[in-house]
């Protein structure tokens, strides 16, 4: 099973984690939450697609918790859920938001101001 | 319509709610559809987010039903002081589960779209929220801002489509609202999708006064009124006023009340109006008419029952001021409670508000009599047609109350006109008073009369109308060659007469005298002719006598000469 709630990759979180605030945009630990709501076809491709463009240009610096809502409906409310599923970038700072399956890489290059990092 | 709404509520099959909204459940036959999506929609500001809101509440508070509100404009803080400010403690409600209030934020420019996706994030949220609170009510307020939230509009729609027979499969009694569209009911088309009930929401300015109105467009499976039912947002939330309510079916009563001015009583059968009835006075400026109703106040509180004033003229310093100087005191009943005016400029609030208003203060202060001072002023309010309307739903609320009103009529001067511009209500009232005044030797005059007076033997007399310092006196008005005469006029009128009758009575009086005196000269005529008679006599039997010594001495001296003849015969023939 691929999305659960252990389906966190904290790959090589502790070690960057203490400073933080002085690396370059390229270096910061990166911290995402993908929304869903039970396995549907759509959740399971949009981790997939996130997953490979993590692996691609944040390989080792990036964590995805993935937050099924039907367990945990009240998080809906509080992290203002509206369409699924929806990808949250919780670090670095600011706050991003990204919905639908990521099948569009370019876009979640945008979306998620991972472009700089591809050059 | 008008009498059928009673019958509504037995014809329908269908279940409904009561949304316990002040007249809505009347208009609908009993609330919105039972477990399906109603859509309210209307213009900016029109009260679609209070009408939602206070369906929730009421649920809630009135028919144990809890409710889930999902805002997509408003937070919830905004909400509980929106709602606060109608006197409903929403933060309570919350505490106890009876309302979940959850703010749905969608902003565009945060959100990158992606791909496919669904909106099950709402349901899941709306999901939890009707199980947190075990909802029966849902609103989403309003959900057409996914439209500018959401690019895919395609997704949208068949998501909403989607939440929709979710929320009919789930038995949630809901409400969604709509923003209008041009030329179509809401922006998005949501009506589309709710099929069941459409309710319409409207506010009009009509001659800068705002009106709010609301109408069923649709109801599937009911029957609705389906008119445009003026509705109002006070402050215990929307009121609505179904024009359809004004049912015909009071009782009345045969007590009579005094006008306050006897003279009228007696014009009026001798006792005076009708209690629970209507009392129609009209006249131009200047005529009296404040005086007649605080004379009618007056008799009231004296009596020891309530009366209500309204005034749309005058303020109450100025209405006891004023009726002092005729000797009408109105500040101590109103000191002891009896007497209540309420003055407002009829500009102030639309008509319904007007309504609503005195509906409420009649419902509080429990008033035997009503005094509106005067109704024509209400017209500022709205258009001719619609304050003759709401006259008529307030005159029938009273008749129902058994409550007397007094209206009074401000008519333009000119006699002509004065019958004609209350036409609109004339049919509506049981007794119908007109002053007038007259113009006539360089003065003004006021004139009174009964045009109406259902129901009892009233006077056909024109009286005129006298103000004084002692209140308002009606004496009988004098008919001359010159029609009726009034004022100075009818003192002049009166000291004629009286002239005349001291002219015929002097004139009398001589006459007997020339009388007396000719029985006098006829009585001395007699005397006189009796005395010549006597006189006459007199001379007649002195004559008599005379004759008769004539002749006794002609015997004797025929006998004498006899004698001396016989002795000197010899001598004679000698």
């Amino acid at each position: 099973m691929k999305i659960n709630s252990k389906a966190r990759i904290p790959a090589g979180r502790k070690s960057r984690e203490k400073n933080l605030e002085d690396k370059p945009a390229s270096d910061k630990e990166w911290k995402l939450r993908l929304y869903v709501a039970g396995e549907t076809q759509r959740s399971l491709t949009a981790f997939a697609n996130l997953k490979r463009i993590c692996e691609e240009y944040l390989a080792n610096r990036y964590s995805i918790e993935v937050v099924d809502l039907l367990k945990q409906p009240h998080l809906a409310q509080i992290d203002q859920i509206v369409a699924l599923p929806t990808l949250v970038r919780k670090l670095p700072a600011p706050v991003r938001r990204v919905i639908g399956d990521l099948s569009n890489q370019d876009r979640v290059m945008v979306g998620m101001d991972l472009s700089e990092l591809k050059i | 319509m008008l009498m059928s709404q009673g019958k509504m509520v037995s014809i329908n099959t269908l279940k409904k709610v009561p949304t316990g909204i002040a007249g809505f459940d009347e208009i609908t036959g009993g609330g919105l559809p039972a477990g399906r999506p109603t859509l309210i929609c209307g213009g900016a500001g029109c009260g679609k987010s209070l009408f939602s809101t206070e369906f929730l509440v009421r649920g809630a508070l009135q028919f144990n039903e809890p409710g889930v509100l999902m805002t997509f404009e408003e937070t919830a803080d905004d909400i509980k002081k929106n709602v606060a400010s109608l006197g409903f403690d929403i933060a309570r409600m919350i505490e106890q589960k009876k309302i979940f209030i959850d703010h749905v934020h969608v902003d565009r420019s945060e959100i990158e779209e992606n791909g496919e996706y669904d909106l099950e994030g709402l349901f899941v949220r709306l999901n939890h929220a009707i199980k947190i609170v075990g909802a029966k009510r849902v609103a989403l307020d309003t959900i057409e801002t996914l439209f500018a939230g959401l690019q895919n509009q395609a997704i949208l729609r068949s998501e909403l489509r989607r939440l929709f027979g979710w929320l009919k499969e789930k038995g949630m009694t809901t409400v969604i609202t709509g923003e209008r569209g041009e030329g179509a009911l809401t922006r998005q088309g949501l009506e589309e999708y709710v099929s069941d009930c459409v309710v319409l929401l409207d506010h009009r300015v009509i001659r800068q006064v705002s009106t709010r109105r609301m109408r069923i467009v649709k109801y599937r499976g009911s029957i609705h009124g389906t008119n445009e039912y003026p509705f109002l947002i006070g402050e215990a939330g929307i009121t609505v006023l179904p024009i359809t309510t004004a049912e015909m079916d009071y009782g009345v009563s045969s007590r009579r009340v005094p006008t306050g001015v006897p003279e009228l009583d007696q014009m009026l059968g001798g006792k005076g109006y009708f209690q629970g009835s209507t009392v129609l006075l009209s006249g131009s400026a200047g005529t009296g008419k404040s005086s007649m109703a605080s004379h009618l106040a007056n008799v009231t509180c004296s009596r020891g029952e309530r009366c209500i004033y309204f005034s749309f003229e005058e303020s109450q310093a100025q209405i006891i001021r004023n009726m002092k100087s005729i000797g009408v005191d109105l500040e101590s009943h109103v000191r002891k409670g009896l007497l209540k005016f309420h003055a407002t400029r009829p500009t102030v609030y639309g008509l319904e508000m007007h309504l609503a208003l005195i509906h409420k203060m009649i419902e509080e202060f429990k008033p035997v009599v009503t005094i509106f001072d005067p109704v024509t002023n209400l017209q500022a309010a709205g258009t001719l047609d619609d304050s003759v309307n709401m006259l008529i739903r307030m005159i029938d609320f009273l008749r129902k109350k058994n409550i007397t009103c007094f209206m009074i009529s401000l008519t333009p001067g000119g006699s002509r006109s004065l019958e004609m511009t209350d036409v609109g209500m004339s049919s509506i009232v049981d007794t119908w008073l007109l002053l007038r005044d007259v113009e006539s030797g360089g003065e003004r005059n006021r004139l009174m009369y009964v045009l109406k007076s259902r129901g009892m033997a009233h006077s056909n007399q024109v009286r005129e109308f006298l103000i004084t310092s002692k209140g308002v006196k009606l004496v009988e008005a004098y008919l001359g060659s010159e029609g009726v005469l009034t004022g100075s006029a009818r003192v002049n009128q009166q000291n004629l007469e009286r002239a005349h009758e001291r002219l015929a009575a002097d004139e009398m009086q001589r006459k007997k005298l020339a009388l007396q005196h000719r029985r006098k000269s006829v009585e001395a005529q007699i005397e006189a002719l009796r005395a010549g008679f006597l006189a006459e006599q007199d001379e007649v039997a002195r004559d008599a006598a005379s004759d008769d010594v004539r002749r006794q001495q002609v015997e004797i001296d025929r006998r004498s000469m006899a004698a001396s003849r016989r002795v000197s015969n010899a001598k004679t023939q000698l």
